[in-house]
């Protein structure tokens, strides 16, 4: 199964990149995925981080195949 | 009737002041409406540990944002009896002094356009995926929150 994951903020600014495809085989959540992609990277506050899931905040589904995860720090618009 | 269309709220760069006279300019023909009212924001120069924030520079997910902005029209429209509400967000740098957000919004009589102008700038502020990186002068930085 492929995702395509998007990272805004300090977290593109953490990961070193503003967009991949992972594959993976079997089901994930879309926390799962967080957590998997957000291990690793320097992030004081991880919580914060909330997911979308094809531009719907969402962080308990279980992932599709072609799904668009992104990963939002808190915001600040305005 | 009165909805619009979604419309791209995104500019480049700093919503310059000339765009707020020119809107209102473009309103004189509606004369049902009684009252605008109008919010701007504009960049602080925050203060962090003696260092001067001198500019935001503005990214967000913008399929995700302009999606977000057309709900949150919907919903204003539907609370608040408005003739017509208009929203542009900078993205990219915006210096100290300049502004990123522009809400108008009208309709017949004042409260009206008052609580909705505040719905906007509430929901906006809540649930629009955008992110501000504060710069300093000496060019480091800090990612800004909304409180």
């Amino acid at each position: 199964m492929k995702v395509t994951v998007k990272y805004f903020g300090l977290v593109a600014e953490a990961a070193e990149k503003s967009e991949e495809v992972m594959e993976f085989d079997g089901t994930l959540t879309a926390s799962e995925l967080k957590a998997k992609c957000l291990n690793g990277l320097s992030i004081t506050d991880k919580e914060s981080i909330q997911i979308a899931v094809n531009q719907n905040l969402d962080d308990k589904t279980t992932l599709k195949d072609g799904d668009e995860v992104a990963l939002l720090p808190p915001f600040a618009g305005g | 009737m009165h909805k619009k269309k979604p419309k791209k709220v995104f500019v480049q760069g700093a919503i310059p002041p000339e765009k707020i006279a020119h809107s209102v300019a473009n309103h004189q023909s509606k004369t049902s409406i009684g009252a605008h009212s109008i919010f701007l924001g504009q960049v602080r120069a925050d203060e962090v540990d003696g260092k001067t924030v001198t500019a935001i520079d503005y990214t967000a997910y913008e399929e995700m944002a302009e999606k977000v902005f057309h709900d949150i029209r919907e919903a204003a429209f539907s609370k608040f009896d408005i003739t017509c509400a208009h929203i542009y967000h900078s993205l990219g740098k915006v210096k100290v002094g300049e502004l990123c957000l522009f809400v108008f919004t009208s309709s017949a009589h004042r409260k009206i356009t008052i609580e909705a102008t505040n719905f906007f700038v509430e929901e906006i502020k809540a649930k629009v995926p955008v992110f501000g990186k504060e710069i300093f002068e000496d060019e480091t930085h800090q990612w800004k929150v909304n409180k």
